[in-house]
C-alpha cells in the first residue's frame, strides 16, 4: 500500500506574528490536514482563510462543549471560519482542521476540532466550515483577530489510492 | 506581521517521505449514483483502519444518514450514539441496547442542501483485525449550507469479534451517493 500523510511544510511561531500563511500548496493530494498547537499573546479566536479570499463568503456551525453545558451555535457569511473559544496566553490548545478535496470543483468543507482545557475551564468544540469557492485552495492563512501566535503550524498532505 | 511558509513539496512527487504509519488502501469515486458502496479483503495488517468520506445524496431532504455494515452482518448488532449540534441546538442521542441491523455513522447532504456542498466525515474503526474483541466504530461529521448544517460525533458498537474484512456503506431513505462523492480507505500501522 502507498504511504501517505506526507508532511507539506511547518512552522514554528515565535510570538511575533498574528497570522501563518501556507503558500504554493501543491493539488495532489487529496485532502489536507493543518495541525497547530499555540498559544497568543491575546486571548482571541483562530482562524482559517483561503487563497486570500477576505470576503463574506465563509460559514461555520459549531458545537461546543465548556465543562458545564453542551451548546451549538453558527455563522454564516463570515469573512473567515473562526473558532468559537479564544486560544489562551498560557496553555497551548490543539487545533486541527481537515480540509476536504481541496483541489476539487466543488465548495470547501472543513472539519475542525479545539481542544482546550485549562486545568479547572477550558472547552472542547468540533466544527464544520463552509467556503464557497469552488476554485482549488493554494493558500491557507492561520491567523487571529488579535494578538500573535506562539507554537507550531504543520500542514500535511493526504492521497487517496 | 505575517509569517509566510512556502508549501515546498518534495520533488519526488510525494514518495520522498519518511516510512510512514499511514497508507491508502483504496478509494471509490462515483461516477454515477450509486446505492452502495463496499469494501472488501481488506488486509488485517493494520492496528486501525480510517474512511474519509465526501458525499452528497439523492435523498430529498437536507442530509441523509450515511450507514454501515461489517462484514455482511444484518443481525440486530449494532448500537450508536450521537452528539450533533444543528447551529441553534446541541444534541445527544442513542440506539435502544439489542442493537440495529444498519448502524448510521455519519450523514450526507440531500437534495435539498446548497448546491455544490458535500458532507465530509472522518471514520475510525479500531482494532477492526481482531478476532476476540467487539468493534467500535467513532465518526466526526458535518456540513455547512452558509445558514444551516450539522456538525457532530458518532460512536457505533459492532457487536461482533470476528476481524473486520469488508463493509457496505449505503444511503439511507432509499437514497443513493451522489455521482463524485468519494470513500478513501487507510489503513493505519501500530
Amino acid at each position: 500500500m502507498a504511504t501517505t500523510y506526507d508532511k507539506i511544510a511547518s512552522t514554528t511561531m515565535a510570538g511575533t506574528s498574528a497570522s501563518v500563511t501556507f503558500s504554493s500548496i501543491p493539488a495532489t493530494y487529496t485532502d489536507l490536514r493543518l495541525v497547530v498547537v499555540a498559544t497568543t499573546s491575546v486571548a482571541d479566536s483562530i482562524s482559517l482563510q483561503f487563497n486570500g479570499d477576505t470576503a463574506a463568503n465563509y460559514s461555520i456551525t459549531i458545537l461546543n462543549g465548556s465543562g458545564a453545558a453542551a451548546s451549538s451555535t453558527r455563522s454564516s457569511g463570515s469573512t473567515r471560519i473562526f473558532s468559537n473559544n479564544n486560544l489562551s496566553t498560557t496553555v497551548p490548545k490543539l487545533y486541527t482542521a481537515d480540509i476536504f478535496s481541496y483541489a476539487g470543483s466543488t465548495f470547501k468543507t472543513t472539519l475542525i476540532s479545539l481542544a482546550g482545557d485549562t486545568n479547572g475551564a477550558g472547552s472542547i468544540e468540533t466544527n464544520v466550515g463552509l467556503y464557497r469557492s469552488t476554485s482549488a485552495i493554494t493558500q491557507v492563512v492561520v491567523g487571529l483577530g488579535g494578538g500573535n501566535l506562539t507554537g507550531t503550524a504543520t500542514l500535511y498532505g493526504i492521497l487517496k489510492a | 506581521m505575517s509569517n509566510t511558509i512556502l508549501g515546498i513539496f518534495a520533488s519526488s512527487g510525494g514518495a520522498a517521505a519518511s516510512a510512514g504509519s499511514y497508507e491508502s488502501i483504496s478509494s471509490q469515486t462515483l461516477a454515477s449514483d450509486t446505492a452502495t458502496v463496499t469494501f472488501s479483503s481488506i488486509p488485517a495488517t493494520y492496528v486501525s483502519l480510517q474512511l474519509r468520506i465526501l458525499s452528497r445524496s439523492t435523498r430529498a431532504a437536507a442530509n441523509a444518514n450515511l450507514n454501515i455494515q461489517i462484514n455482511s452482518d444484518t443481525g440486530t448488532v449494532y448500537t450508536l450514539h450521537e452528539l450533533s449540534g444543528d447551529g441553534a441546538t446541541a444534541t445527544a442521542t442513542g440506539s435502544a441496547a439489542g442493537g440495529v441491523t444498519n448502524a448510521s455513522i455519519a450523514r450526507s447532504t440531500g437534495t435539498t442542501a446548497t448546491a455544490s456542498v458535500f458532507a465530509v466525515s472522518i471514520v475510525d474503526i479500531h482494532n477492526y483485525a481482531s478476532s476476540t474483541q467487539n468493534k467500535t466504530i467513532r465518526s466526526f461529521f458535518g456540513y455547512d449550507n452558509n445558514g444551516s448544517g450539522i456538525v457532530g460525533l458518532r460512536s457505533v458498537l459492532y457487536v461482533g469479534t470476528t476481524a473486520v474484512s469488508a463493509f457496505t456503506l449505503s444511503s439511507a431513505s432509499s437514497s443513493s451517493f451522489l455521482t463524485g462523492s468519494t470513500f478513501a480507505l487507510y489503513g493505519i500501522k501500530g
